[in-house]
């Protein structure tokens, strides 16, 4: 007879289903972090001089900086001279359509169930595919163009949007603002940018698959989405990468800017190889993410975190104009030996500012997560208001849940609300699905959907889907 | 269609059931009484295949096939239904939802195509209407909240959509005021079929004013003690269940 040990662990040890390597010849330079290699990528990138010394002061800053040591996970610290800073497909000609796509390619994005043609085909996404930190492929491109709209790799708009990039970048997480952000600020090899110009509101999804792809390279992704006045557009970012035996270090910035009354969404899907059931191996996904809200603008986060050995990261909103709104929805999940240390930032500096934190911990095998939020009223910040809910969800009893809220105020005006539940699926709820003919698989995908409702509804639909799918697979044993 | 020989079981050691018998034939409804502790909830989940019960003899035939061989599910699968003396809460999960992944994961293992949406949603609305159930209903969270007897009408409600061969009503008076007990056996009476059976637990004569069983069987001390007709449910409302209790004692 299964007890509820055996058979929650038998239901969680699901093997990494994306576990797989493309084979594409990759320009590499060796390994080093230096000054010459921060010179190096910045020439070989073909960059401006203003962007080679913005590098420098980066990485000056960068070395009078000690990593964190206070999230509540341990890992082995990566060896940064261990690292090749800069890889690329070797094919770099303009692609014109598909065909001309590297066929190893293609057939990584069927293995995801993702390909291009279906992205393109099924939910008119115009897609900017960041495979190994070179965009290889930009989409919808024109009919974005007609509308004013900037949608391209950061390497791009460094070129050709020089002054939005230099007016924009590093405005919002400065490159002295953490020790990870400050790496990438001198290394970052690609990344997407996207400008929506005033009054316009984003008629599509604008959809970003990043993929960690060549061993031992470290990715650092830089992403900035500027909402010009009144603009709105939504934003999505999904990742997975292939399985690997030595950690992979993921130090990514995402900078958003909504001027007033815009509105920008962003929602990611972040399924990275976790590691082995033994704990070996992995991604270490340190990102900053951040984004500043001026007079009646709106934030929205929106995550789905189901992969990665080790994680912190905190999308934050800085609510700094009148009136602004800041949203954070998330679901994180960690099995076997993931840590994940995740929250929020809502810093509310104007009058009127609200905002919502809804956090969903999913918790099974030896894992550990923690939710960290942050939630500060400024002096100048009359009545402001902030709600949060943070619920855990355990899986077995060999793994953490903890909470880690941070309230700080500086108004009398100021409401914050803080709300947290913990619970444990049960055998009760398992054997009441088994009894109406829901397998124990289908049974945990149902309750643990459930659990994440209200997260899950603020993605776009096709995104959703994806989402509960990720889900599904990283709680079960043998789904799909 | 149910035949249950000399079956014993128990939890973590301790041993519940000792020795049951029973035959349900379809379109039969069996009552099985008894005072608490007698073994009455560990039998329902026994035959629904609850892990955390350890069958040590005898077996449970269904249709030919011995239950004790499949899991909880693959019994659903075959016809049997659960109504639960304590339905648990699935937040977020709406009744439809459940009900729909229910219908559709059945007729999976069944071979068969899922339910069209048209047809389920018609079919909701004719079993709701069985059941006095309004629409609002539908869109809540599983038992989230629900009343007592909100969740017993859920239960039923879901039992009226499977269409089990074989249903098992576990103290589904229980928690119900007279208005609501009436509906639910209203309900079950409606459901009944000369191809189904069902086998109501219960404390108390009362649920079977309503739902009018053709055998009743006392259950005490994990084994049955004594079986009649309805009229066995009127004596033991009259005298209790000691007399029973001195005659296996003795």
């Amino acid at each position: 007879m299964k007890t509820e040990e055996s058979y929650l662990e038998e239901v969680t040890a699901s093997e990494y289903k994306y576990g797989f390597y493309t084979d594409i010849e990759a320009d590499k330079v060796p390994p080093g972090l230096n000054e010459d290699v921060i010179k190096l990528i910045s020439a070989k990138k073909n960059e401006p001089e203003w962007m080679t010394e913005w590098r420098l002061d980066a990485y000056r800053k960068f070395l009078k900086m000690t990593e964190p040591k206070w999230p509540n996970v341990s890992y082995p610290e990566p060896d940064l001279q261990a690292i090749s800073y800069y890889s690329a497909p070797k094919r770099k000609k303009e692609l014109e359509s598909l065909d001309e796509v590297d066929p190893e390619l293609l057939k990584t994005f069927e293995k995801l169930g993702i390909s291009l043609e279906e992205q393109k085909r099924l939910s008119g996404v115009a897609m900017d595919v960041v495979v190994d930190s070179v965009s290889v492929k930009t989409t919808f491109k024109e009919k974005l163009g007609e509308l004013g709209i900037i949608f391209c790799s950061m390497s791009e708009a460094i070129q050709e949007h020089p002054d939005l990039v230099r007016k924009y970048l590093g405005t919002v997480v400065p490159k002295s603002d953490n020790y990870y952000a400050a790496l990438n600020s001198a290394v970052f090899t690609d990344g997407s940018f996207c400008y929506i110009p005033k009054g316009v509101r984003c008629p599509m999804e604008l959809s970003t698959y990043f993929r960690i792809n060549e061993a031992g390279t470290g990715q650092f992704e830089r992403t900035l989405v500027v909402a010009d006045e009144g603009s709105y557009v939504s934003y999505l970012e999904g990742c997975t990468a292939p399985q690997r035996d030595e950690n992979q270090l993921h130090a990514a910035v995402v900078e958003l800017v909504a001027l007033d009354d815009a509105e920008i969404k962003y929602s990611t899907v972040q399924n990275w190889y976790p590691g082995n059931k033994e704990g070996k191996g992995g991604v270490y996904n340190f990102v900053t993410k951040r984004g500043m809200c001026e007079r009646n603008a709106k934030i929205s986060w929106t995550q789905v975190e189901t992969g990665s050995a080790v994680t912190w990261k905190y999308p934050s909103c800085i609510l700094k104009g009148e009136n602004s709104v800041g949203e954070f929805y998330s679901v994180a999940v960690t099995n076997n030996f993931q840590q994940a240390d995740t929250g929020t930032k809502m810093i509310h500096l104007g009058k009127n500012t609200k905002s919502t934190i809804i956090s969903k911990g999913i918790c099974a095998g030896k894992s550990n997560g923690s939710y960290r939020g942050l939630v500060k009223i400024g002096p100048r910040a009359q009545d402001a208001r902030n709600f949060s809910q943070c619920d855990s969800l355990l899986m077995g009893s060999s793994c953490g849940s903890h909470t880690f809220p941070y309230i700080e105020t500086q108004n009398k005006s100021a409401k914050v609300e803080h709300e947290a539940t913990t619970s444990k699926i049960g055998e009760d709820q398992i054997f009441y699905c088994n009894q109406r003919g829901i397998g124990e698989e289908e049974a945990i995908a149902l309750i643990v959907n459930g659990y994440c409702k209200d997260v899950l509804n603020q993605l776009p639909m096709e995104f959703a889907v994806e989402a509960q799918k990720l889900l599904a697979i990283s709680l079960e044993g043998s789904v799909g | 269609m149910l035949k249950i020989n000399n079956l014993q079981a128990g939890i973590e050691g301790k041993q519940i059931l000792k020795g049951i018998d029973l035959e349900v034939k379809p379109g039969e409804v069996h009552a099985i009484m008894g005072p608490n502790g007698s073994g009455k909830s560990t039998l329902s989940s026994v035959i629904a295949g609850r892990e955390d019960y350890e069958v040590s003899a005898g077996n449970i035939d269904f249709e030919g096939e011995d239950l004790l061989d499949l899991d909880a599910d693959e019994r659903a699968h075959k016809g049997i239904f659960l109504s639960f003396q304590y339905p648990v809460e699935i937040p977020g999960v709406t009744v439809t939802n459940f009900i729909k992944t229910a219908i559709n994961e059945t007729r999976k293992a069944r071979g068969e195509e899922p339910m069209p949406a048209n047809i389920m949603l018609k079919k909701m609305r004719e079993k709701m209407g069985l059941l006095e159930i309004d629409n609002t209903f539908l869109s809540r969270s599983l038992n989230e909240g629900f009343s007592g007897g909100e969740k017993k009408r859920n239960e039923i409600f879901q039992m009226a959509m499977l269409e089990p061969k074989l249903a098992i009503l576990d103290e589904t008076d229980s928690g119900l005021d007279i208005d609501a007990l009436r509906i639910v056996a209203n309900g079950v009476n409606k459901l009944k079929s000369k191809d189904n059976a069902i086998i109501v637990i219960t404390h108390y004569q009362r649920l079977l004013d309503y739902i009018v069983p053709d055998f009743v069987h006392v259950l005490h001390k994990g084994k049955i003690v004594k079986s009649g007709d309805k009229n066995l449910a009127m004596e033991l409302e009259e005298r209790g269940y000691d007399w029973l209790k001195e005659g296996v004692e003795a």
